[in-house]
């Protein structure tokens, strides 16, 4: 008895903690129990690297032979040692953006271990600038920002910038004045102008002057495209920013062309001569000014990681405003990089997902193959959706199972059996994938969420399972295992279940409670009222 | 409806699945033990030191090599069985019944030779039989001839009587037989016929097949209620006794009856299922607390199985 009342106590304790502190978080801090309206949120991880420059102590070094490739050995040795190394002061400023077009910045953070970091503001131009004394090896400067598109403006005014006209040697010039000239005669207004000359670049149509001209400067296309716009007269300015894309590692800043007709700014987008804003595009600034300046360093970068959300914004912003207010909160998963952030997001619902398979098998009866086979595979369904899941799941479990069967024969011995398995299953996805692609089935291609291991964990399990037990029972766990999945996936995808999880994490808290209580549930099992029904009546 | 609710299942006393686990098995039966149990050449060899009834054990092969050897083994040996140590199931069981020269009859009636003979033994050693694929070790042990009262009660198969044992009391028992819908083997949920046995008396109580009663076996045609089991008092103590062997709690004893060797200890099952009370129709946990109830303190087997005998006698007959 006396473990019974242990774990009573204990439960107990841990369901009023969990449920105390969110309560506490409820009251007093007033974090909301619902789930408010969803909003796409981008979060952008720029990085900026570069290596520093630094001056040898020594002008060369001393070499007789006075081969080259031998001084540049020995360089490249040096390169390693620090010592002899004079270290130069670094300052890197980034230009921050001023986003425009409905974009609103929700967030932003700055890693700047061992730099000098301050935020300068001259004339409306911020920027931030990182400095430090001496620099001795390859560097990452981090600026991580959330935006969301809070509505979807065009871009508005801006100062008109003057036009400098090119300086071009002779030739260039007398070919950049046939190109004007040909497409001012094509053209009835600036903008079908500006149209014009990027489509033929973008098309790769371009007659001989213009192929003379963009040749000459083949490493800035688009720097020429502003030459020819200040030759024909027409104010003309870059617009820097980011296409927005989920997932993407290594996104470089893209640059629109922007030019003024006298009344209005219309923006288009080079790579395809386009006229307008693309949805996508997170407009970092506008203007020719530079975005980052490296003093100091050389083979400066800068990259974006980007990841899409969907979450709701005043959750969001209130969360936001709480994390910087509030110690507690401070370590709370809020505090964490967004990136972590979603991954605990997906962590955070697995216990959801445990305790219906708890709940199934010590309440219900329901019998799974595996306890957690059934969360995994309703994980998988978060990625795959429920139908087209079950679909894919169904088919390669009943195609292993069959080649599974033809293996047993075999005789072969376990591990060698379960890698074939493996192999088959990959190739079924792989096959599953081509064929579904080829015949425009987009869904199947989340065949690849499917985690693996499992499935041909489960297809061994399965087929052992019906040789011992007969096709009946793998028939009873299959079903079960399916329908514990199908009800972790419902549950899992109720807004307000991630809600909860992720904002009231300390639940998890009071789940574990119920949990040690259900572990000590020595009650009968819902399949058990109809096994020994027989029993149930009172002997005459 | 052919549902109860849960209070008409506790007030005629049964044992859920979760109850057996937590207040039984997980109370009474200590972990490291369950090797002993599961595997069948530990129950044998310990049984054995303890002189209780086993079928003989000829020899034992534990690795490939060793199968060469069986003509050695096998010489002079008329009827065994070559079973797996960690087999479920009934799996990978080979009986050969008769002996001709270098030639094997099977039970049903096939003939092997020296090769066959090997090339099974070999996949046993390489865990064809045995749970998960695990490498096994082949037991080779003289073949039980059931007691001819029981062939009456059996198609293509041994059956075996399952006495839960618990602390030491016998407190339920069934006879399993294999029908031909179970395809020979004696797993109730397979189709085998579970009969609840008298615990008292070893008259048979109640024969139920795929979860309903049965009067007769459905394939030799006999009636159950004629069935009264031979050497009964044997049978629980020798159930009984392996209590002090395993040092189990909880367990499940499987005896079969041999018609030389009287009862004779099969197997042992720490987790015994709970079907066994819908062959008895009663509730098993009101018999495990008359057991915690009336029999406290250590007693010698003989006195435990009277001692069980007569409270059961007393409440349920």
């Amino acid at each position: 008895m006396s473990s019974r009342l242990q774990i009573g106590l204990v439960a107990g304790f841990l369901i009023i903690l969990g449920l105390g502190l969110a309560l506490y978080k409820k009251v007093e801090l007033g974090f909301p129990l619902l789930p408010g309206e969803r909003q796409v949120v981008w979060t952008l991880e720029s990085k900026i690297s570069f290596k520093p420059v630094r001056d040898l102590e020594y002008n060369s070094p001393v070499n007789g032979s006075g081969e080259g490739a031998e001084v540049d050995k020995k360089q490249g040795e040096n390169e390693n040692y620090k010592g002899s190394f004079k270290e130069n002061p670094v300052e890197i400023s980034l230009a921050l953006p001023e986003p425009e077009a409905g974009w609103v910045v929700l967030d932003d953070h700055f890693a700047s271990s061992g730099f000098g970091f301050s935020v300068q503001e001259q004339q409306g131009d911020r920027r931030a600038r990182w400095t430090r004394q001496s620099l001795d090896r390859t560097t990452t400067l981090y600026y991580k920002l959330q935006v969301y598109r809070a509505d979807k403006f065009r871009l508005g005014g801006s100062p008109i910038p003057e036009i400098a006209p090119p300086e071009l040697t002779t030739d260039l010039l007398a070919a950049m004045e046939r190109v004007v000239a040909s497409l001012r005669e094509q053209s009835s207004s600036d903008n079908s102008f500006t149209a014009l000359l990027l489509q033929q670049l973008v098309q790769d149509q371009m007659d001989q002057d213009t192929a003379f001209l963009f040749g000459s400067r083949e490493e800035s296309k688009l720097a020429m495209v502003m030459d020819v716009l200040a030759y024909a007269g027409i104010p003309a300015q870059s617009v820097k920013g980011v296409f927005l894309e989920d997932g993407r590692r290594r996104q470089q800043m893209d640059t629109l062309v922007e030019i003024y007709d006298g009344n209005r700014w219309y923006v288009f987008d080079p790579k395809t001569a386009q006229l307008g804003l693309p949805e996508n595009f997170f407009v970092w600034r506008r203007g020719d000014a530079s975005v980052l300046d490296v003093m100091g360093g050389k083979s400066s970068q800068l990259e974006f990681a980007i990841v899409e959300n969907t979450l709701p914004i005043k959750n969001v912003l209130f969360m936001e405003q709480q994390v910087k207010e509030r110690l507690l909160l401070d370590f709370s998963i809020y505090s964490l990089p967004v990136e972590q952030q979603g991954v605990f997001k997906g962590l955070l619902l697995i216990p959801v997902g445990a305790l219906v398979v708890v709940l199934l098998r010590l309440l219900v009866g329901i019998r799974t193959s595996g306890t957690f086979m059934p969360i995994l595979i309703a994980i998988a369904f978060i990625q795959t959706t429920l139908f087209a899941g079950l679909a894919i799941f169904l088919a390669v479990v009943g195609v292993g199972l069959w080649i599974r069967s033809y293996l047993s024969h075999l005789n072969l011995l376990l591990v060698a059996r379960i890698t074939a398995v493996v192999i088959v299953v990959i190739l079924l996805m792989a096959a599953l994938s081509i064929i579904s692609y080829k015949l425009g089935f987009d869904q199947l291609l989340t065949v690849t969420f499917l985690p693996t291991i499992i499935l041909a964990w489960t297809i061994e399990r399965m087929s052992i399972l019906w040789e011992e037990e007969g096709g009946q029972e793998v028939l009873i766990q299959g079903s079960g295992s399916l329908l514990a999945a199908v009800l972790a996936y419902l549950l899992m995808s109720v807004d307000l279940i991630e809600h909860l999880t992720f904002n009231f994490p300390e639940l998890m808290i009071s789940l574990l409670g119920v949990v040690l209580l259900l572990g000590k549930y020595n009650g009968y099992r819902l399949v058990e009222l109809y096994r020994f029904h027989d029993l149930g009546k009172p002997k005459q | 409806m052919k549902w109860v609710s849960p209070r008409q299942l506790r007030e005629q006393g049964v044992l859920g699945m979760n109850s057996r686990n937590i207040d039984y098995i997980g109370r009474n039966n200590d972990r490291n033990r369950y090797p002993l149990v599961d595997n069948k050449l530990k129950t044998k060899q310990i049984a054995e030191q303890q002189g209780m009834s086993v079928p003989a054990l000829f020899g034992v092969i534990k690795i490939q090599r060793q199968v060469q050897d069986l003509e050695q083994l096998l010489e002079g040996i008329e009827k065994f069985v070559i079973k797996p140590a960690q087999g479920s199931g009934g799996k990978g069981i080979l009986v050969i019944t008769e002996r001709q020269g270098n030639e094997f009859i099977k039970s049903t009636g096939a003939v092997l030779g020296y090769r066959d003979i090997k090339r099974h033994t070999s996949n046993i050693l390489s865990g064809l039989y045995s749970l998960g694929g695990r490498p096994d070790v082949a037991m080779i042990e003289d073949m039980i001839e059931f007691d001819p009262i029981l062939s009456h009660y059996s198609h293509e198969g041994v059956p075996d009587i399952r006495v839960i044992v618990y602390r030491g009391f016998p407190v339920m028992a069934m006879m399993r037989c294999s029908t031909h819908a179970s395809d020979g083997k004696a797993n109730l949920h397979q189709g085998a016929v579970g009969v609840g046995i008298d615990i008292v008396t070893g008259h048979s109580l109640y024969a139920v097949q795929n979860n309903t009663q049965i009067e007769r076996h459905p394939d030799t045609g006999y009636p159950f209620d004629a069935l009264v089991l031979p050497h009964w008092d044997k049978v629980l103590q020798l159930a009984s006794g392996c209590y002090e062997m395993t040092e189990l709690g909880y367990f499940g004893a499987d005896v079969v009856l041999d018609r030389n060797k009287g009862p004779v200890i099969l197997e042992l099952n720490a987790r015994p299922g709970l079907a066994i009370q819908i062959a008895n129709q009663t509730g098993l946990r009101k018999r495990l607390e008359m057991v915690d109830e009336h029999c406290s303190g250590e007693y010698p087997v003989e006195q435990r199985v009277s001692l069980a005998k007569q409270i059961f006698a007393e409440r349920l007959v």
